[in-house]
């Protein structure tokens, strides 16, 4: 990723005259657009959803639409952390699978709940930890490291519970999982994943922490000798990822009450399809938790409605989606593109040139 | 990246070169030491290893993914990535076993054309995005693994095809032999030589590597980066298109399951064999060698009953050492090159 941003980066650094401020804005601009743009598409999708099927705007499709994308909800959160300080977390969906495998494992061995989530969230830090020391102290590619441990994790899944399933967990838990907040139609899932949002939405945008992340992600050299401690920072910030992706674990665990080793599979890919829909850059730098959490609704509109719809076939939402994740960084390209042609054009006309 | 391989003009880079090609060569003998220590152990630990049938299985499993891993190099030499290659596969896949059975009479080879060509659209689409649309490669094969796969859903409809509605020639190709040696696996040689030295030998092939290790720098040179990085992305397409008609004439039955997931294993094949993920460096023939070592072991341990969940692991354990060891020879070499060029100024 390093490489790439350095790369990336030089070109809007490039002109150092006034014109560079005004591009500057018009990104600035753009950027408050592209949550526009995404509500946009939001009603879009929901005004065809309910045409669609009648039963796509109640309470009950949101709760199960939305129960659906909990844990791939959870983990973007973290994820998005990551992808703004330019790099890459891939392993999350096999954390998720470890923390799944591993509490079945201690379920089995007579320990209580109560213990053994705690210690899965510690398991799963750990092994965001893991990718961390290697990438930030040996210096390795994030996605190659944790293409690798996605498969060392998910092996490891497999290691501790082979290829049974657990499924005795209690119900006190499994009902806390699966239920709706106070008798309402919000699943205590999303209430969960709201109170992250909250925590990681003002970790990224209100603390010096996020703003350091946002510097990483744009300059990590800058940003190194100015003082940052860069590697610590991404350090910790693979190590949340992980937590948070063996807690969506536990989620997933409690909520279909079973725990399997094969969880989860793919996970990783969708997760990383609502970070770069929120607007957040492949690049690091650039994107907001708000952008990420109307992404997970967009898509969670798009599989709702076509798995409602009688009509079109349920397989379409993979089309769609990708669609979706070309469109949010090509869109915009296009945009600049034309935008630049016209000013280039414009600046031809001596006196309407700027300065 | 750390590796330089861009052609350079005086004598002194030429003797750089040289040094480069050496360390190359020394990485690939690596791997093949380490394939031979793999058989060789298990082979002491469980003789039915070396049997021809469970080699012959070996060679024909890690074919396919050789195939891609050739593929998957060209684009990471570039400084790019190709995620959508599973998905590529299976839509050629299933395509392939369309044609066959709704047309048992059609002529092999023109099946094989057809499905290389669809696979090569899926890659003109990849290239075109990431060099005219300026999206870079992680976000666009992304984006069309989902489309691609999605197009197999729609198309396939839930139906499979079966083996029994293909014609037999076609299935022959996936288990017979010539001279003792399956076809599968010639095919495979003849397309990673072919590949490899083109990657390696020839100008085109060597300006990959010039926009990989420095894409300004290649620009400036004059090397047409565009273009080439879309030759790229079309000869992965096409590879995995291959791939995706040898899939069907292996295993017969198709879905559009086919190939879920090979994106991780071919790129994981490919960094094994020392191509960097973040361009400049590696062979085809390494990653070749990458995707051969990744099936033995799965096989080694199927056969030692080591068990079977160990597998991902031990993979994925050797993706980290790899990848680890590749930067601590990146480093030295470096240094080696840095030494040399300040002993040649001072």
């Amino acid at each position: 990723m390093q490489a790439e941003t350095a790369t990336v980066q030089e070109s809007p650094a490039a002109p150092a005259d006034g014109r560079d401020e005004s591009s500057g804005g018009r990104v600035r601009r753009f950027l408050g657009r592209w949550e526009a743009l995404l509500i946009g598409l939001i009603l879009v999708v929901f005004a065809i959803g309910q045409s669609l099927s009648s039963e796509f705007l109640t309470a009950d499709s949101f709760t199960t639409g939305s129960l659906d994308l909990s844990e791939v909800a959870l983990m973007a959160l973290a994820l998005t952390l990551v992808i703004v300080a330019a790099e890459i977390d891939l392993s999350v969906a096999s954390v998720l699978a470890l923390s799944s495998a591993l509490m079945a494992d201690l379920w089995n061995q007579g320990l209580p709940l109560e213990l053994i989530m705690p210690i899965c969230i510690v398991a799963g830090a750990l092994c965001g930890a893991f990718n961390g020391v290697l990438v930030t102290r040996f210096g390795l590619p994030s996605l190659a490291v944790t293409i690798g441990t996605l498969a060392l994790f998910r092996g490891l899944a497999f290691v501790v519970i082979g290829d049974e399933s657990v499924t005795d967990f209690p119900a006190v838990w499994t009902d806390r999982a699966f239920g709706n907040f106070l008798g309402t139609f919000i699943p205590n899932t999303m209430v969960l994943f709201a109170m992250l949002a909250v925590g990681f939405g003002v970790l990224l945008h209100s603390t010096p922490f996020g703003r350091s992340i946002y510097a990483i992600g744009a300059n990590e050299e800058a940003s190194y000798f100015s003082g940052l401690r860069v590697k610590r920072i991404k350090l910790i910030l693979f190590t949340l990822s992980g937590a948070v992706a063996a807690l969506a674990g536990i989620v997933i665990t409690l909520r279909n009450s079973t725990a399997a080793a094969n969880v989860g599979q793919g996970f990783e890919l969708t997760a990383i399809t609502a970070v770069l829909l929120g607007g957040v850059s492949i690049f690091g730098g650039r994107g907001t938790i708000v952008g990420v959490i109307l992404a997970l609704l967009l898509l969670g509109g798009i599989q709702k409605a076509l798995l409602l719809s009688e009509s079109i076939s349920s397989y379409w939402i993979q089309i769609v989606t990708g669609i979706l994740l070309v469109g949010s960084v090509l869109g915009p390209n296009i945009a600049r593109r034309v935008s630049e042609t016209r000013r280039r054009r414009s600046s031809q006309t001596p006196e309407e040139g700027p300065k | 990246m750390s590796v330089d391989t861009a052609p350079g003009a005086s004598a002194e880079s030429g003797q750089a070169r040289r040094y480069t090609e050496w360390v190359f060569r020394v990485r690939e003998l690596g791997i093949v030491a380490a394939l031979a220590l793999l058989v060789a152990v298990t082979a002491i630990l469980e003789p039915r290893f070396i049997e021809t049938d469970s080699l012959r299985n070996l060679a024909i499993n890690a074919s396919i993914f050789a195939i891609l891993a050739a593929g998957q190099t060209l684009v990471l030499v570039t400084r790019n990535v190709d995620l959508s290659v599973g998905s590529v596969l299976g839509l050629s896949a299933y395509f392939a076993g369309d044609l066959l059975s709704s047309n048992p009479g059609m002529a092999l080879p023109l099946v094989f054309v057809l499905g290389i060509a669809l696979g090569a659209a899926c890659g003109l689409l990849n290239g075109i995005l990431v060099t005219w649309g300026q999206v870079p490669a992680l976000v666009v094969t992304l984006g069309t693994l989902y489309m691609f796969r999605g197009l197999a859903f729609v198309w396939t409809d839930g139906q499979q095809i079966n083996a029994e509605t293909l014609p037999d020639s076609f299935l022959n190709l996936g288990t017979d032999s010539i001279l003792g040696i399956p076809i599968l696996v010639i095919i495979a040689v003849i397309v990673i030589v072919i590949v490899g030295q083109w990657l390696r030998d020839f100008r085109a092939g060597r300006e990959l590597y010039a926009i990989g290790s420095n894409p300004e720098g290649a620009r400036l040179a004059g090397v047409r980066s565009e273009r080439r990085v879309l030759t790229a992305f079309v000869l992965a397409g096409a590879l995995a298109g291959l791939g995706g008609v040898l899939f069907t004439a292996r295993f017969g039955t198709v879905d559009a399951t086919a190939g879920v997931g090979y994106e991780l294993t071919v790129i994981a094949a490919a960094v094994v064999g020392g191509v960097a993920i973040f361009g400049g460096t590696g062979s085809v023939y390494g990653a070749a060698l990458g995707a051969l070592l990744l099936g033995t072991i799965t096989s080694s341990l199927i056969i030692l009953k080591v068990e079977a969940f160990w597998q991902q692991a031990a993979i994925g354990a050797l993706l980290l050492l790899t990848i680890a060891f590749d930067r601590l020879i990146g480093l030295r070499v470096d240094a080696a090159l840095r030494r040399r060029s300040a002993r040649r100024a001072g």
